[in-house]
């Protein structure tokens, strides 16, 4: 080999010539191709932690709001014939009065000469229907407040208080009218004429809209015409555009306004007016607020108002918009910490609903869990790491347990379904049942964690207690065992807070109900902090959104909690041999 | 061939030993790994009040046979061990025995120091704990000061008896895991190369204290190096192979071995 | 009953370990030494003497119990309404209700006089199991104190008991299993092929039809609703939501982990890592809150910009969630196969001139190829049986469509659907909800035990 080496020309040994551009090339291609790969990882983690912070941004944005609530502070007049009618002091008849009546009766002396059916329940929709409640239990604790006024705090309705945190409608006054306006009525239906064109912009802008609303029509109508199933609801699009078309090509013909444009009205003498239809000099609308009187209003002294969310668009209508500006404006509002979303149970009413009864029905499941799986989770690893002989039993219970850890959630909601409320007819919606499931489901996890820690002990303590005539438990039960303790407990806390986010199996085992009560034992029907969040996600009240996102943002700090102390011991115990 | 040879020196360990009553005698112990057969036909008596150092090559068999005595083996699964051993004429292989009850007999400390992550205190309480051994209070803390000074720590751990076992050097460690097996009143002590992992300092003060010792206790002692055999040792046995080639006084050992691959392993030639 | 047995037993225990120790003390005589084992452990051998019968005691006589007490209780109603499953599980409600006191309003008599003799009996044989237990333990102390000598091996006997109780925790992962198992397949058995079901399907028309439509006709009344079995919407919406999330999380998972096993400095692995780890431990609700409220409206909006027709509850934005929900998953394990490439194999790579890319792309990547593939199984699996996600961002509208703008509902959709609120058991809507549980559970099953057998293989190639 070695001689004919020798004879092989020197042209047969190939080597690269790093000078020619073509080497260059490739080496820079190569190059390029080494920052491109290194970019896609980057990219992906850049993805994956953008994901998360919109996630939590998002929902801590949306849950936030719902920490705090606004309550309205109104004079409540406590008569003594309603609150104690037989002047008995009888905490139950005291207590049984109707104090949403009062607070009702408080507000419509706040806002003063509504009228009308409609107007007066609009205005009564503002309070919560446990708008009374704080003061009740006043009035019950101090019965010496009846027959006095007291300045009472009353909480508003979710649509109210959405509508305060800003979720409603910007409001802009136009103060620089040039004519003179003169309202024909202080109530009801009312005409202002004005003196000069001071409406034509408005007018403009309607027909603006109008053009917007018909040009869509049209758009939508062109999208479904090569449907043939469509053909009936095209015509209709074409002639509603049509109608649009003949309304916004005459530019000073008066025009009506709807629920889908900003809300215009007219503040003057001290009320408001909702302006229905409108022309240059002129608009006919409805009192939201009475006016003082119908004198002539000078130039500059009357404004125009806009709405400008269209009222189709929001929660609360005109009037309650105008209500609550007016209770605002007299600093009659107030925003408090929502100390009632941790004090109280579920309800229908958003603004009255809470998660303690959630909390306390997570609490005792996770209880039941804790009392389960931590020592059947350290019995069975003990058993697998350091009593088990390698034989086809031990090898069935190891696979079992590490396809036990990857059974999808939802089929041990039906175990538990058809094992303990079936067979063992343990009760439905319990933290009992949850627990069971929960620590069925998380004993896996614990499993493996509990064996890793026991393995991390080294053998030579084992050893030495035996040789000073330790017997196996012994040594096991007196040494690796607390050694293997903050290993096994980073673990069991991990599973309890894998059980504490755990929805599906929940509902399968029926602690989806609606419960408002404050469940007080294993065995009461209860819910769980995640399925209130599921049952809120569902419901259709806005306010509820918030609620769900708050519940959301109280799920997270406990998780957070958890798992920082889990780390927190880790790091706390952990022990280099 | 080799066999053979194994068998003749055997007999020669045994009959050399006439006249004075052995402290542990084996009879053909064999151990078998699963398949590995890692010790072969291995007979002796062990005399009491000395020290006996095992000698051999790595994987000879030595460490095997050693843990056979207290049947640590017994906790390895795959481990198999036939023959018998006796302490005092009992049979440590008797079923009817406890084995929890032999190690406290069978004291053992292990190559590495491997003290408790507890008190030095608790390190050397632990076995009278579980054995009874103790009275009451006081009588557990005479036990432990007893114990520490028999291994020569007292002086030096006397005011920190609370502190973690763990702390100490690694000379000082090894020397609490020696209070800590003569803390349960062995008859007994197994040494694993005690010193293996210790600087030629606290090899000096253990073999030392091996030398104090040797005069309450029956003491075993594994080591790899020729010279500690020389000097701590009465008698010497030399492994290979998983055969007990030779064993008799340690002078006569190291001077005029009998067998061929004692004096190889003795000038060097192997190992 | 319960809260009582329970308080004797405690009892029981407590003084079977004190008697014991205490018999074991005044044997010894202060000569713990000489005794084989201490004290303790004959208490706790006598404790254990009695912990055990009395467990077995009460797990076998509460049951037997309650089956008896129904049944005499059924006795007093006709023959006919005890063998209506239906009918006769509605009575046992009443009749407990009654029993616990919780029924208002009239009663009839016959159930009056059920409610009683359940209530006797119940209470009778609550004495008697409760008097079972007190002789059984009583019986086992003074077993226990007698056998008290200094050479009882108390402490052998005591580890036996606690021996024999690992075992039995160790074999509830079994159980488990097993309680799985037979729930699942017990019900899809019935539902396939017990002759009472009313509506059920064939076992072909469920595998192959290709409309879901379980309603189920509540009472006799509503006449025949036309209820319809068909698996294959449910499997392709789940297929197609699973591929969606694959689609997002496997590039993404897989990069990340390449990044951070190969590239990423130990502080960006330090910042990164717990990332993935929270974004792991989100709860499913929250992220499928996040799919309905947030992704669903904004896919929504990004397709009518385009003029895309897309529902409102969209596969697509069910998966894309579900992609993120699995991102950690896949990189954590994938992760950890690419480090347990031997660095020789780099070296190898390193030493002829790769770049660090094409080491990556022709060394690891092929030598970590079984690895992340059942890092990929584990994944699909895990999307498969995800459930609140899709719950809350799918939807119900069971298409049979690949279009993932469109709205599709998927297995776990369906067991939850149906299985929330009451539900009758014998009913063939809800055994439709455990024979899809039945699917769901073999197809994970296969997908976690191929890929666990895959990445063993894989460890031991390397170790």
């Amino acid at each position: 080999m070695t001689d004919m080496t020798a004879n092989i020309p020197t042209s047969h040994v190939r080597r690269l010539n790093f000078a020619s551009t073509e080497a260059q090339a490739r080496v820079r291609s190569r190059y390029r191709t080494e920052a491109r790969f290194r970019w896609y990882g980057i990219a992906a983690l850049t993805v994956t932690t953008v994901f998360l912070v919109v996630l939590v941004a998002d929902i801590v944005v949306k849950g936030f709001p719902a920490f705090w609530q606004n309550s309205v502070y109104l004079d409540v007049a406590l008569p003594a014939e309603t609150v104690d009618p037989k002047g008995n002091r009888d905490t139950a008849e005291i207590r049984g009065a109707d104090y949403n009546a009062l607070a009702r009766a408080a507000l419509a002396a706040a806002i003063p000469g509504i009228e009308g059916r409609a107007a007066k329940k609009q205005l009564n929709e503002l309070l919560s229907s446990g708008a009374a409640d704080n003061l009740r239990e006043e009035v019950v604790a101090n019965p010496t407040l009846i027959g006095t006024t007291v300045k009472a705090k009353l909480l508003l309705s979710d649509n109210a208080d959405l509508y305060l945190k800003g979720d409603g409608t910007s409001i802009t006054r136009y103060a620089a009218t040039r004519g003179i306006a003169t309202p024909t009525a202080t109530t009801g239906e009312v005409k202002v004429l004005v003196s000069s064109n001071d409406f034509a912009e408005i007018l403009v802008s309607i027909k603006r809209d109008l053009e917007l609303r018909g040009g869509a029509l049209e758009r939508e109508a062109r999208r479904l015409d090569g449907n043939p199933d469509a053909g009936a609801h095209v015509k209709e699009l074409r002639a509603e555009a049509q109608g649009l078309k003949d309304r916004y090509s005459k530019p000073s013909v008066a025009e009506t306004l709807d629920a889908r444009m900003p809300t215009r009205l007219i503040a003057t003498n001290g009320g408001l007016i909702k302006i229905s239809a409108i022309s240059d000099s002129e608009a006919t609308g409805e009192v939201l607020l009475p006016l003082t009187s119908t004198a002539e209003a000078k130039a500059g002294d009357w404004q125009i108002v806009t709405y400008e969310t269209p009222e189709a668009s929001r929660n609360v209508n005109d009037r309650m918009v105008t209500f609550l500006e007016k209770l605002k404006a007299e600093n009659k509002v107030a925003s408090n910490f929502n100390f009632a979303f941790f004090t109280s149970g579920d309800s229908r009413e958003p603004e009255l609903a809470g998660i303690l009864g959630a909390l306390v029905g997570s609490a005792l499941l996770l209880v039941v869990t804790l009392l389960i799986c931590l020592p059947i989770g350290v019995m069975a690893s003990i058993y697998l790491e350091e009593f088990a002989v390698k034989n086809w039993m031990t090898d069935i219970i190891e696979i079992n347990i590490n396809n036990l850890a990857a059974v999808p959630s939802i089929v041990f909601g039906l175990l538990g379904l058809a094992v303990f409320l079936n067979f063992f007819g343990l009760p439905r919606s319990a933290p009992l049942v949850g627990g069971l499931v929960m620590a069925l489901l998380v004993l896996p996890t614990i499993i493996i964690a509990a064996r890793a820690a026991l393995k991390a002990v080294p053998p030579s303590i084992k050893e030495a207690a035996l040789g000073v005539g330790a017997s196996k438990q012994q040594a096991i039960f007196h040494h690796v065992l607390p050694l293997a303790m903050p290993g096994i407990m980073t673990g069991t806390i991990i599973g309890m807070a894998h059980a504490l986010g755990e929805t599906a199996p929940l509902l399968m085992i029926g602690m989806i109900a609606f419960i408002v009560d404050v469940p007080q034992g294993f065995t009461e029907a209860a819910t769980a902090l995640p399925v209130q969040i599921y049952l809120w996600s569902d419901l259709p009240e806005p306010a509820f959104q918030a609620k769900t996102a708050a519940a959301i943002v109280v799920l997270l700090v406990f998780l957070f909690l958890m798992n920082g102390t889990a780390i927190w011991l880790r790091k706390r115990f952990e022990r280099r041999w | 061939m080799d066999t053979q040879v194994a068998f003749e020196s055997q007999s020669k360990a045994v009959s050399s030993m006439a006249g004075t009553k052995p402290k542990v005698v084996a009879r053909d112990c064999n151990v078998y790994y699963g398949e590995k057969h890692a010790l072969k036909n291995v007979s002796v008596d062990i005399p009491n009040h000395s020290v006996t150092a095992f000698i051999g090559p790595s994987g000879c068999g030595k460490s095997t046979f050693l843990r056979c005595i207290n049947r640590m083996n017994d906790t390895i699964s795959i481990c198999r061990v036939t023959g018998n051993i006796l302490i005092d004429g009992q049979n440590i292989y008797d079923p009817a025995l406890d084995v929890v009850q032999l190690r406290a007999r069978v004291g053992m400390v292990f190559q590495k120091p491997n003290p408790f992550p507890k008190s030095i205190y608790d390190n050397v309480a632990y076995g009278p704990k579980i054995h009874g051994l103790a009275r009451g209070k006081s009588d557990l803390d005479d036990i432990v000061e007893k114990s520490l000074e028999k291994a020569g720590l007292w002086k030096e751990v006397k005011d920190r008896l609370n502190d973690s076992g763990t702390g100490l050097s690694g000379g000082q460690q090894q020397r609490l895991c020696i209070a800590r097996a003569i803390a349960v009143g062995p008859e007994v002590i197994l040494m694993d190369e005690p010193c293996s992992a210790l600087d030629p300092i606290a090899t000096a003060k253990v073999e030392e204290l091996i030398d104090e010792l040797k005069s309450n206790f029956c003491i075993i002692i594994v080591t790899h190096s020729m010279q500690q055999a020389a000097r701590v040792s009465q008698r010497t046995a030399f492994f290979h192979l998983g055969i007990l080639v030779e064993e008799g006084p340690t002078s006569t050992i190291f001077t005029n071995p009998s067998d061929k691959r004692t004096q190889d392993y003795i000038t060097g030639r192997f190992g | 009953m319960v809260a009582q047995y329970f308080l004797l037993l405690a009892l029981l225990v407590i003084s079977g370990y004190f008697f014991g120790s205490l018999r074991a003390r005044s044997v010894a005589g202060g000569n713990f030494a000489s005794m084989h084992s201490l004290p303790e452990y004959h208490g706790l051998y006598t404790a254990a003497l009695v912990l055990a019968p009395m467990l077995f005691i009460f797990a076998v006589g509460l049951p037997s119990l309650l089956k008896v007490a129904e049944a005499s209780a059924l006795g007093h109603f006709p023959a006919d309404l005890r063998a209506d499953p239906l009918k006769s599980s509605a009575t046992l409600r009443d009749i407990m209700n009654l029993a616990s006191g919780g029924h208002s309003g009239a009663v009839a008599p016959e159930l009056q006089d059920a409610a009683k003799t359940y209530s006797d009996l119940m209470s009778r044989g609550g004495w008697l199991i409760l008097g079972l237990g007190l002789s059984a333990g009583l019986c086992a102390i003074s077993w226990g104190v007698s056998s008290v000598s200094m050479s009882f091996r108390a402490r052998n006997n005591f580890e036996r008991f606690v021996n024999v109780a690992l075992l039995l925790a160790a074999s509830i992962a079994v159980l488990t299993t097993i309680g799985i198992v037979s729930s699942v397949m017990g019900e899809t058995y019935r539902f396939f092929f017990d002759p009472n079901i009313k509506g059920k399907p064939g076992v072909f028309d469920f595998l192959f039809g290709t409309e879901w439509n379980p309603q189920a006709a509540m009472r006799a009344d509503q006449g025949e609703i036309s209820t319809a079995y068909g698996f294959l919407p449910l499997l392709t919406g789940t297929l197609l939501i699973t591929c969606i999330a694959i689609a997002v999380a496997g590039p993404l998972g897989l990069f990340s982990a390449i990044y951070l096993a190969e590239y990423a400095s130990p502080k960006v692995r330090a910042t990164a890592k717990p990332i993935l780890e929270i974004l792991a431990g989100v709860p499913t609700v929250v992220l499928g809150f996040f799919a309905a409220l947030t992704v669903a409206p904004f896919v929504r909006g990004w397709g009518e910009y385009f003029g895309l027709n897309v529902a409102s509850e969209s596969a697509l934005a069910a998966g894309l969630v579900m992609g993120m929900m699995i991102i950690p998953f896949i990189s954590s394990l994938s992760d950890d196969v690419i480090n347990s490439v031997p660095q020789s194999l780099r070296d190898g790579a390193y030493a002829l001139g790769a770049t660090k890319s094409e080491t990556i792309k022709q060394v690891i990547l092929p030598a970590a190829l079984p690895g992340i593939v059942s890092a990929f199984m584990l994944a699909i699996s895990r999307a498969i049986g995800e459930t609140m996600i899709v719950v809350m961002a799918a939807g119900l509208a069971s298409n049979l469509t690949f279009n993932p703008l469109e709205a599709v509902t998927t297995i776990t959709v369906q067991i939850k659907t149906i299985l929330v609120g009451d539900q009758e058991f014998d009913s063939a809507k809800t055994l439709a909800a455990f024979a899809l549980g039945f699917v769901l559970f073999f197809v994970t099953l296969l997908l976690n035990f191929i890929a666990l057998r895959v990445v063993q293989k894989y460890r031991e190639q390397y170790d």
